[in-house]
């Protein structure tokens, strides 16, 4: 037991016990379908249709669909790919790092933000993939003995790593969800009256039932997962700057990419939690679980990473005019006064002004406010990227090569096509698994819910007497 | 086989246990339980709660896990395999000079070497943890109270025929706050 400070705000709300929770948490996978989730998945099936079909004119005609040309190879792809794995990052940050800070407001989110993160992932995977131009040769990144000659594949590369990072990352999230959801698939299972769910979660749930050695290994397997999480999402982050940072190309070229990368994943991770959760808690009527609370909370970590992304910004021009070097120079004052400023200028907006707006309490504990704040941090980092990768590439050593990017309308098909994807995923996710933490729930509820158990108000040692009034338990010895 | 036959068999293999079980709706209700019970001689089977019950290690003599000296492990193993991996193929198997560095260049390899260190470490835990909790994908699942995943905490305590005293147990179980007390036989 731990002393908790009374002025700290409840994180669930609305007078909730242990079976409580597991009806408002079982209640929309166990329920029929409603009609707005019906709805929602028509239109994310929509999106997905879109993708299917841009992948298939990318597959069929090859890369020529796109709008890439020789000198800006790398344009919407890569910005959707890096934007998608940034978006990633919340999950694990509020699952792995929240855990080894001890932050008990991560237990009623981590759940849903994990499986942001391993849907992102999915879709940050499809760019590279597809980019590939013969998706079908993809285990050539893999290190295989092959015919060639038993040539390898060059492990001095950032792309490379970026196979192992982005790979790695996507087996060890999944793992660490899965775990999680272990419990929570045994409640569901022993509530379960249909054969086939019943049966299924029988399945998924791995033979769990709660055993005091279990748990005890569980926390253990929880932790050291986090533990490990923590240096990885930093490295993913890290890795994919990389596969700028070690170019010589003018703006690319920073030894500030790794953290101002990482910084800009986990505010653009949040702000997509953040979407995503407002929505969630009002469809399944998770209010009291999800409260204004966790929503401050996600607000304050939006204003500390948008304000490290602004820093960088400035860093990155202070140094390019410090630096001396002329193409630095011109690659920055292009970017922000050249043919692409408005793309510049929409990311300065929405990154390092918007978000400034969360000093104001209320503004912060406004669900309006934060969901279209949310919006724009989406948005503004989508073009961080844009800027980053093509005003980069688009004019650089030699004039006569400069050229315009215009994306064509597969390039657009592709992207809006993986908004289809992950909603399509998040939506079923959502219907069918338990999208609250349950068993991390109900174990911080006796110490952070509105309403005090009478026999926790009491001050007393764990190895003590019997509580003098015990409302929970008729049979107590009293 | 004759039907009378393969039951003879299964009654000579499969002894049915039998339990009590004590049901509590909270956890330091329980876990002060647990305490009385253990000091009063009783050997707990077993506890299963709904959620990880803080200081239940303790009370029930349950030893701390041994699962991070296996993720060590297994993340040295991912390492040197990495390391080795690296260094074979580029190094020696066959060596080419790329970008003018060295063909062994020890820098460019630390991030696979990392990624596959957490990859080992993770997975090595991960199934090692299933192997020695015996988490397997099944079908039928023996549950001793459903409401221990929901939101009961539940004491198993074995019966031993003839040897525990039914009504001394459910004494101690009720009067350290038990709600219920119930018995379960188990086809084993």
């Amino acid at each position: 037991m731990q002393h908790v400070s009374p002025i700290r705000e409840p994180l669930v709300t609305g007078g909730k016990t242990y079976h409580d929770i597991t009806e408002d948490v079982c209640r929309q996978v166990e329920a029929k379908p409603n009609i707005r989730w019906a709805a929602a998945l028509a239109v994310a099936l929509v999106g997905l249709a879109i993708f299917l079909y841009s992948v298939y004119r990318t597959l069929w005609y090859g890369i020529g669909e796109w709008g890439l040309n020789k000198t800006v190879g790398w344009a919407w792809d890569i910005t959707n790919f890096v934007w998608w794995v940034g978006i990633g990052h919340a999950g694990t940050l509020i699952s792995a790092i929240l855990l080894l800070f001890r932050q008990k407001w991560r237990t009623s989110i981590n759940r849903a933000a994990e499986a942001m993160t391993i849907f992102a992932v999915i879709c940050a995977a499809m760019f590279p993939v597809l980019h590939m131009g013969r998706p079908w040769l993809a285990y050539w990144v893999l290190p295989l003995p092959n015919t060639f000659g038993s040539l390898w594949v060059n492990f001095n590369s950032p792309l490379l790593w970026d196979v192992f990072a982005i790979s790695t990352y996507f087996s060890v999230s999944l793992v660490f969800w899965y775990i999680g959801l272990i419990p929570d698939f045994a409640t569901i299972r022993d509530r379960a009256t249909g054969p086939i769910a019943r049966r299924a979660y029988a399945a998924l749930s791995m033979g769990w039932t709660g055993s005091a050695k279990a748990w005890s290994r569980y926390e253990t397997v929880s932790l050291i997962l986090a533990g490990l999480a923590t240096p990885l999402v930093l490295s993913v982050h890290t890795i994919v700057s990389m596969d700028f940072a070690t170019s010589v190309i003018p703006g690319w070229h920073t030894t500030i990419f790794p953290p101002y990368f990482v910084a800009g994943a986990i505010f653009s991770g949040f702000a997509m939690v953040l979407t995503l959760m407002i929505i969630t808690r009002k469809v399944f009527f998770l209010e009291h679980y999800i409260t204004l609370e966790h929503v401050e909370s996600m607000n304050k970590v939006i204003i500390l990473t948008g304000s490290i992304v602004g820093i960088a910004y400035t860093t990155e021009f202070f140094i390019a005019w410090y630096s001396g070097v002329e193409y630095e120079q011109y690659a920055f004052i292009n970017r922000a006064f050249g043919p692409y400023w408005w793309a510049y200028w929409a990311m300065m907006t929405c990154n390092v002004i918007t978000p400034q707006l969360f000093w104001f309490r209320s503004i912060r504990r406004s669900l309006t406010a934060t969901f279209i704040i949310s919006i724009f941090v989406n948005i503004g980092m989508w073009f961080e990227r844009f800027v980053i990768i093509v005003t980069s590439l688009h004019r650089d050593y030699l004039p006569s090569s400069w050229a315009m990017f215009s994306p064509t309308i597969i390039d657009i098909g592709i992207y809006v096509g993986t908004i289809g994807l992950f909603f399509t995923l998040f939506l079923l996710f959502a219907k069918f698994f338990p999208v609250v933490n349950m068993a991390e729930v109900k174990a911080i509820l006796k110490s952070s819910s509105e309403v005090k158990h009478s026999h926790n108000s009491h001050a007393k040692s764990m190895h003590g007497t019997a509580p003098e009034s015990n409302t929970n338990t008729p049979h107590s010895n009293e | 086989m004759a039907p009378h036959l393969s039951l003879t068999l299964i009654h000579l293999i499969a002894m049915n246990k039998k339990f009590v079980l004590g049901i509590y709706d909270d956890e330091d209700v329980l876990l002060e339980a647990i305490e009385n019970v253990r000091a009063a001689g009783t050997k707990i089977y077993d506890v299963f709660s709904p959620y990880p019950v803080h200081g239940i290690d303790d009370v029930l003599g349950i030893k701390r896990s041994r699962l991070p000296i296996i993720a060590f492990f297994c993340g040295l193993f991912g390492t040197s395999f990495a390391l080795w991996m690296q260094i074979w193929m580029l190094g020696f198997d066959w060596p080419m000079i790329i970008g003018g560095k060295p063909h062994i260049a020890i820098p460019a390899f630390i991030p696979v070497t990392f990624e596959l260190t957490v990859l080992c470490a993770a997975f090595g835990m991960v199934i090692t943890f299933f192997i020695v909790s015996k988490l397997k994908p099944s079908l039928k699942v023996n549950v001793f109270d459903k409401r221990a995943t929901d939101d009961k905490f539940v004491m198993a305590i074995e019966v031993n025929e003839g040897v525990t005293d039914m009504n001394a147990l459910n004494d101690l179980l009720r009067s350290n706050g038990a709600i219920e007390v119930n018995e379960k036989e188990v086809i084993k």
